[in-house]
């Protein structure tokens, strides 16, 4: 089914942003890798704004992922 | 320093019932609290008989709820006790949210001028309850039993009894319609045995309440990870006559006989207040929970305030949802009771109020889940919303320290009547009525509010098109069952202001898209039943019919 997210290439600049994403964390913690995540999430989303399209993704991304037998391991 | 219990003794009075006469009671409250002191006043104001009874022998200990929004102060107005809770109250419109000790975001809940009433007033709650029982005590139809405590009830086909405890002995209350008013450990609920699920939070808050003198704002104060207590959230908010409002957020393995012992109580509040002296008045450690009732009716029988529904703080959900039960429920079994109305009316208490209830356990479930993240990655989107708060106006609209208590809309009522024109602006169909200056031909220029015109009784507010044979449809309108009070708003260049209300700040007719002819037909409880772009009497009464459950 076709839906409003659009998961063809859409970034002008691949590789470059791939570089830039992983860059952003150097010198990062886990911690604190996990807040730069979770802002830029919010970021993106507001941005976005429409919301099929966060459902879609957020529906997108969970796909394939499996809670595990025991979630707090 | 004004403490609860100083403030109202009432004393134990025997009743016929002790005598061992039989009496049969149209109406039966049982419990005293704001809902039920509510709940008899209005009943009251509608010409219902009703006896009131509590266990207790005073108004509430500790202050409790304390934050009463808009829609509770103009359910007062209408019952006679708004002026007095506002004039004794602080009002207050805006918050403040920090993270740490940086403000990143504040808000006002009144957003444009000319309403009679704040978003909210801060007042004890056992000076509400002080203000109403006065109220209820004027009113003939009003009769209290203090110290009569409730045990048991018994269901028969056309009456309830109860069983009451009272000092002078036990003895059977007979009534045709009880409301059960006695909070969240409801004895009338657990008579009956019916059920009360809903979701306990895993966390513990400390509530105090201490006098001090000091000069902060009326502005509720919420911190995240503030600076002087251990990394949860705190609350600060002022209430009547120097006593201020704190919640501590202590964590769910916290202690609670030892977290309310002074030796604790005081040097964290040290901390917070640093050198300000103050007394404490009150302290309490309470679990969030959201609970309600599957029905709120149950035959003869009403649930109504924290008997039916439960939530958790920070939203004032809890005091002025239960207000907004009474409020829906009491004209209808007035009229039932009168013969005005089918029974079928009772059942939209259910349709309207648990929605509404709904609404409320959302709301305070979303703040809980915001301000307890009950997840390690629930933390850190709570801590990256924070963060960005302080930069990013988005993010500030996410920070959720508490979504305050606005009244519901009954927009998918059975008792309304959709709209078949399209209406720019103004509250639709199941929406209570919205407040406007307004003046009389006789003085032009002194504001009066609208919803003050509107009474306990159904109305038709008509916007005066210089054409409609008012005279006419205002004697119609009066021989319908029940009555309709007509209220003709006219601009300030009308030919005939006779009997109208002046639009003379030209505020009503704004909001209620009010152009010429159009009219809005407005339950006892001032919601809108339907409007209408032309005062037509065949749809007017059509709509009368349903919204009292007579098709």
């Amino acid at each position: 089914m076709p839906g409003k997210l659009r998961t063809e290439l859409g970034l002008a600049s691949p590789d470059d942003f791939y570089e830039s994403l992983i860059g952003a964390h150097e010198g990062l913690s886990d911690g604190q890798s996990e807040l730069l995540n979770a802002k830029l999430v919010l970021l993106l989303a507001n941005h976005i704004g429409d919301n099929v399209v966060l459902t879609e993704a957020l529906a997108a991304a969970r796909a394939g992922i499996e809670p595990d037998q025991n979630p707090s391991a | 320093m004004p403490n609860a219990p100083d403030l109202a003794l009432f004393a134990f009075a025997p009743c016929p019932e002790l005598a061992g006469e039989v009496r049969r009671h149209t109406v039966a409250i049982v419990g005293a609290g704001p809902v039920g002191l509510t709940a008899a006043v209005d009943l009251a104001l509608h010409g219902v008989s009703v006896v009131v009874i509590d266990g207790k022998s005073n108004v509430s200990e500790g202050s409790r709820a304390i934050c009463w929004a808009k829609r509770s102060l103009e359910i007062c107005d209408r019952l006679g006790t708004g002026q007095q809770l506002v004039d004794q109250g602080v009002t207050w419109n805006e918050g403040e949210v920090f993270h740490g000790d940086e403000l990143i975001y504040s808000f006002n809940l009144l957003p444009e001028p000319d309403h009679h009433r704040p978003a909210f007033i801060n007042l004890q709650q056992y000076y509400f309850e002080q203000r109403m029982i006065e109220r209820a005590t004027a009113l003939p139809q009003i009769e209290m039993r203090w110290q009569h405590q409730a045990s048991d009830v018994s269901v028969f086909d056309d009456h309830i009894e109860v069983a009451v405890e009272t000092p002078a002995g036990i003895y059977t209350l007979e009534c045709d319609w009880l409301l059960a008013c006695d909070g969240v450990h409801s004895t009338i609920r657990s008579s009956l045995g019916l059920d009360f699920s809903g979701r306990v939070f895993q966390d513990r808050f400390l509530i105090s309440d201490i006098h001090m003198e000091a000069d902060f704002p009326a502005v509720r104060r919420f911190w995240f990870d503030p600076t002087f207590f251990d990394g949860q959230s705190t609350l600060l908010h002022k209430q009547a006559e120097g006593v201020w409002r704190i919640d501590m957020q202590l964590g769910w393995e916290a202690d609670p006989e030892e977290e309310q012992k002074p030796e604790r109580v005081v040097p964290r509040l040290r901390r917070m207040l640093g050198d300000i002296e103050f007394d404490i008045v009150w302290t309490s450690v309470y679990t969030f929970t959201c609970r309600r009732m599957e029905r709120f009716s149950h035959g003869r029988i009403f649930f109504l305030g924290d008997s039916a529904h439960v939530v958790s703080p920070f939203g004032a959900r809890g005091g002025n949802g239960g207000l907004q039960d009474a409020d829906n429920l009491a004209w209808k079994l007035a009229l039932v009771t009168k013969g005005d109305a089918p029974e079928a009316l009772l059942d939209s208490y259910d349709s309207e109020r648990i929605p509404a209830t709904d609404e409320n356990i959302l709301n305070s479930t979303r703040s809980t889940d915001f301000m307890t993240p009950k997840s390690r990655v629930s933390r850190v989107y709570r801590d990256a919303v924070l963060n960005l708060a302080r930069s990013h106006e988005f993010a500030r609209r996410l920070v959720n320290s508490g979504r305050l208590s606005i009244p519901a809309i009954y927009s998918d009522s059975p008792l309304n009547t959709g709209d078949t024109e399209p209406f720019e602006q103004g509250p639709p169909p199941g929406a209570p009525a919205v407040d406007a200056p307004v003046a009389s031909p006789q003085a032009p220029d002194e504001r009066r509010w609208l919803l003050d015109q509107l009474g306990t009784v159904f109305a038709l507010l008509a916007f005066d098109d210089g054409e409609m044979d008012w005279p006419r449809l205002q004697t119609a309108l009066a021989q319908c069952q029940p009555a309709v009070r007509l209220l003709r708003i006219c601009p300030p260049d009308a030919a005939d202001t006779e009997g109208a209300l002046i639009d003379r700040w030209d505020i009503a007719a704004f909001r209620y898209d009010g152009a010429p002819g159009t009219c809005y037909l407005m339950r006892p409880d001032q919601h809108i039943v339907g409007r209408w772009r032309k005062c037509l009497l065949p749809e007017i009464e059509d709509a009368l019919n349903r919204a009292l459950a007579r098709h």
